[in-house]
């Protein structure tokens, strides 16, 4: 059989290993940054740029698309080379793909700080970078593939799968999540509303961390840790059983996330049977990473890497026991809302992908820069600091969340709430924040260190850009080897039709989750009285979308009673038909906002109490953690793109009068001087055009139209 | 009720494309070694360099 030779392609791998140096350390600054922001309001410092609610998203979009991405990538290129004995299909593609990320990342930065934001988790970026990232992945995706068909081995190896399942699946879920309406530049509607721009935004969220945080993750353990500890996975034939599960499994689990709120029932036990049996695939994996290394242990010992892979799997396991647990009814009441899953998602983030990507660059970095790595000592230090703030981290928000839901939930002797005041229940759980951010800082603290190792390693070494290797040529594709060999079996072979077969499997979970609610009515009872939002009430909307409130309120009363007794009546999927995009939350900081327009709920608060609210959270919350929105009072609201968004509503369904776009700004001027009025008699001059008068008219709307005491304005008439 | 005929459809569609592909897999033999390739990849770049 002839030998050919070739060369790997390491310069992809080396740029795309600096970037996550890089990111990783901007990531975990910015999480540093939040949580103090969180604990200690007055950082904020009122200026909208750095404050909470815009800057939490950076935080989690730079931990997940630049750190763990860019990480992602390196441990990709390496390790798929090798496999399949082959270089990279196209360097240009690799070339295009890595620039173009680094640029999505910091326009993802400039874009989210400067308020522009769709207000979905996980998805914020607007439509332009979403285009973006779609030629960025499919650049990814295009090298792949391109590299598996001309690959010289024709057993395509475990890891493979899981490369190629994580572009699938990620590509169906940004697409399929992404498709909204632009109103201009840097704004655009989800084109789903309330209910349906849930089901499929948590169908999205879930998955993203099914595609992006779990399969690659799982086919980069597949590679990294045999290599580092030098034994075979425990079990070849686990992977493939575990692997077809897990991808079939995952995609039917997204409404675990939408548990006792506003969707069908059939909806939440479909996702929590399938998180249940989720257990099962996903411990295959931690079973057999943890197995591979027996009788290696006497390795781990010696070696902080592999320390890190076995903390990594571990946190894998326990964070894929935990996850089914809270997707139980009964567990969700308690944990949804509150600390508990923001500390289920660290636990996978800090230990599982930070696990992992420590201990593939102690492994991949030396071996890529032909060095030894520069300090053993160092690496230790960095395995033990992070895995003392990962506790310090975690535990405290374990912590948190069981206290705040015991508060919530507890009731006097005569039947009333014990905690009426929201507030309360947060300023007990401060000092858990306050630790939190110890822990944080330990694990800052550890990658600064690692990032010192890796810097010095790298310029001790030196990098063989194009490293040759060899290998016999594969049998060509096509070749009938046996007699009797069916026409199509060529094609069998291949990796795009595997690929294909993916793609199959990955869209049934969705569609038939996805599909139901758009097409079946049945699904969305329509309330009369729901009406759609007014001009001003919609750029209210808009503004509270940019600044991130979404980030610490829910708008979704469950049917619970210490909910409804404390909020008003729980929420109906009716209420929400004309929410482009839905705004139900997923952290309670401060109290849920669902009826903070209803007459009687303890969320209602007149417009003079939301303007010194927001001018000063404290002077009517007392320790209120809230911080100051000054400058709502000082901008201006962007009053002529109304006509353009009533347009684009229009387009998306909700029943506005066929020329209300050109009546819109009037219709906002006529209301935005009824809330002028109400603050002036109040005492407060203000310009009816400064955005936190639309805010004040949207929080009025929320839960409005389904008050039996009516609208605040009738109600003030009587 | 519609949904759940729909649901019931596409999970059998699903179900039965997997037992094809399973069964697929298993006569093309490409699960048939089930341990050749997990030992493999540790012998990754071994050629070149010890020949250098």
């Amino acid at each position: 059989m002839e030998v050919q030779k070739f060369n790997y392609d390491n310069a992809i791998v080396r740029n795309f290993i600096l970037a996550t140096l890089v990111w990783g350390a901007v990531a975990l600054l910015v999480g540093l940054v939040v949580a103090l922001e969180l604990a200690f309001p007055a950082l904020n410092l009122g200026i909208e740029y750095i404050s909470f609610g815009r800057v939490r998203p950076v935080h989690t979009n730079a931990v997940i698309f630049a750190f763990i991405g860019n990480a992602m990538f390196a441990g990709v290129y390496y390790s798929l080379q090798r496999v399949l004995k082959a270089r990279l299909f196209n360097d240009m593609l690799g070339k295009v793909h890595f620039w173009l990320w680094q640029l999505i990342i910091v326009f993802a930065a400039v874009t989210l700080l400067a308020g522009f934001t769709t207000g979905k988790e996980y998805a914020e970026l607007e439509w332009p970078i979403d285009l973006l990232i779609a030629v960025a992945w499919l650049c990814f995706g295009a090298n792949m593939i391109g590299t598996v068909v001309k690959r010289r081995e024709k057993h395509i190896y475990t890891a493979v799968w899981w490369y190629l399942a994580t572009f699938i699946g990620v590509t169906i879920l940004h697409v399929v999540n992404s498709i909204e309406l632009p109103v201009s530049f840097l704004k655009s509607y989800p084109i789903y509303a309330g209910a349906q721009d849930a089901v499929v935004q948590w169908w999205y969220g879930h998955n993203a961390v099914a595609f992006f945080l779990t399969t690659p993750f799982l086919g980069l353990m597949y590679y990294y840790l045999p290599k580092a500890s030098g034994r075979p996975i425990y079990s070849y034939q686990l992977s493939i059983i575990h692997f077809w599960s897990l991808i079939f499994l995952y995609m039917w689990a997204g409404p675990h996330h939408l548990l006792y709120q506003s969707l069908p029932d059939w909806v939440q036990a479909l996702g929590v049977t399938f998180s249940i049996m989720l257990i099962a695939p996903s411990w295959g994996g931690m079973i057999n990473g943890l197995m591979t290394l027996r009788g290696a242990w006497d390795k781990v010992r010696e070696d902080p890497g592999l320390k890190f892979m076995v903390i990594a799997i571990t946190a894998y396991g326990m964070a894929t026991f935990e996850g089914p647990m809270m997707s139980l009814k009964s567990v969700n009441a308690v944990s949804h809302f509150t600390d508990w899953t923001i500390a289920h998602t660290h636990i996978a983030g800090m230990a599982w992908n930070g696990g992992m990507i420590f201990g593939m660059f102690y492994w991949l970095v030396p071996k890529l820069f032909k060095t030894p790595l520069h300090s053993k000592k160092l690496a230790n230090t960095h395995f033990w600091i992070a895995t003392l703030g990962i506790l310090l981290f975690a535990i405290p928000l374990y912590w948190a969340a069981i206290t705040q839901w015991l508060m919530l939930r507890e009731y006097t002797p005569d039947g009333l709430l014990a905690y009426p005041i929201f507030m309360e229940t947060t300023i007990r759980i401060l000092p858990m924040y306050h630790i939190r951010i110890l822990g944080g800082a330990l694990y800052f603290t550890g990658f600064i260190i690692f990032l010192v190792n890796m810097l010095k390693t790298i310029s001790a070494g030196s990098l063989v850009a194009n490293e040759p290797a060899e290998a016999p040529a594969m049998v060509k594709l096509g070749t009938r080897e046996e007699s009797g060999e069916s026409p199509h079996r060529w094609l069998e072979r291949k990796g795009v039709r595997f690929a294909i077969l993916v793609f199959i499997a990955l869209s049934i979970g969705g569609i038939v989750e996805i599909i139901p609610m758009m097409k079946v009515q049945s699904n969305i009872p329509t309330i009369s009285t729901v009406t759609p939002y007014t001009p001003l009430e919609l750029t209210g909307r808009d503004i509270y979308i940019s600044n991130g409130c979404y980030n610490c309120h829910s708008q979704q009363v469950r049917p619970l009673r210490f909910e409804t007794d404390r909020y008003g009546e729980y929420s109906k999927i009716g209420e929400f038909v004309y929410d482009h995009p839905f705004q139900w939350g997923s952290r309670r900081t401060g109290p849920d906002l669902a009826r903070a327009g209803y007459l009687g709920s303890s969320t209602y608060k007149t417009s003079i109490w939301h303007f010194n609210h927001f001018m000063k959270p404290n002077s009517v919350v007392p320790r209120s953690i809230m911080p100051a929105y000054p400058f709502l009072v000082v901008n201006e609201a962007d009053i002529n793109a109304v006509p353009a968004k009533i347009r684009g509503m229009r387009m998306l369904g909700v029943p506005y009068q066929e020329g209300f776009d050109k009546q819109a700004i009037a219709s906002y001027m006529a209301d935005a001087q009824k809330i002028a009025d109400e603050l002036k008699l109040a005492g407060v001059d203000i310009k009816p055009t400064k955005e936190v008068i639309a805010v004040i008219a949207y929080l009025h709307k929320l839960g409005r139209d389904i008050s039996p005491a009516g609208s605040p304005a009738s109600n003030a008439k009587q | 009720m519609n949904i759940l005929f729909i649901l019931i459809g596409v999970s059998l569609f699903a179900a039965l494309i997997f037992l094809a592909m399973f069964i697929w897999a298993v006569k093309t033999g490409q699960y048939d070694d089930n341990y050749t390739p997990s030992v493999r990849i540790l012998f990754d770049e071994e050629d070149v360099e010890t020949k250098n």
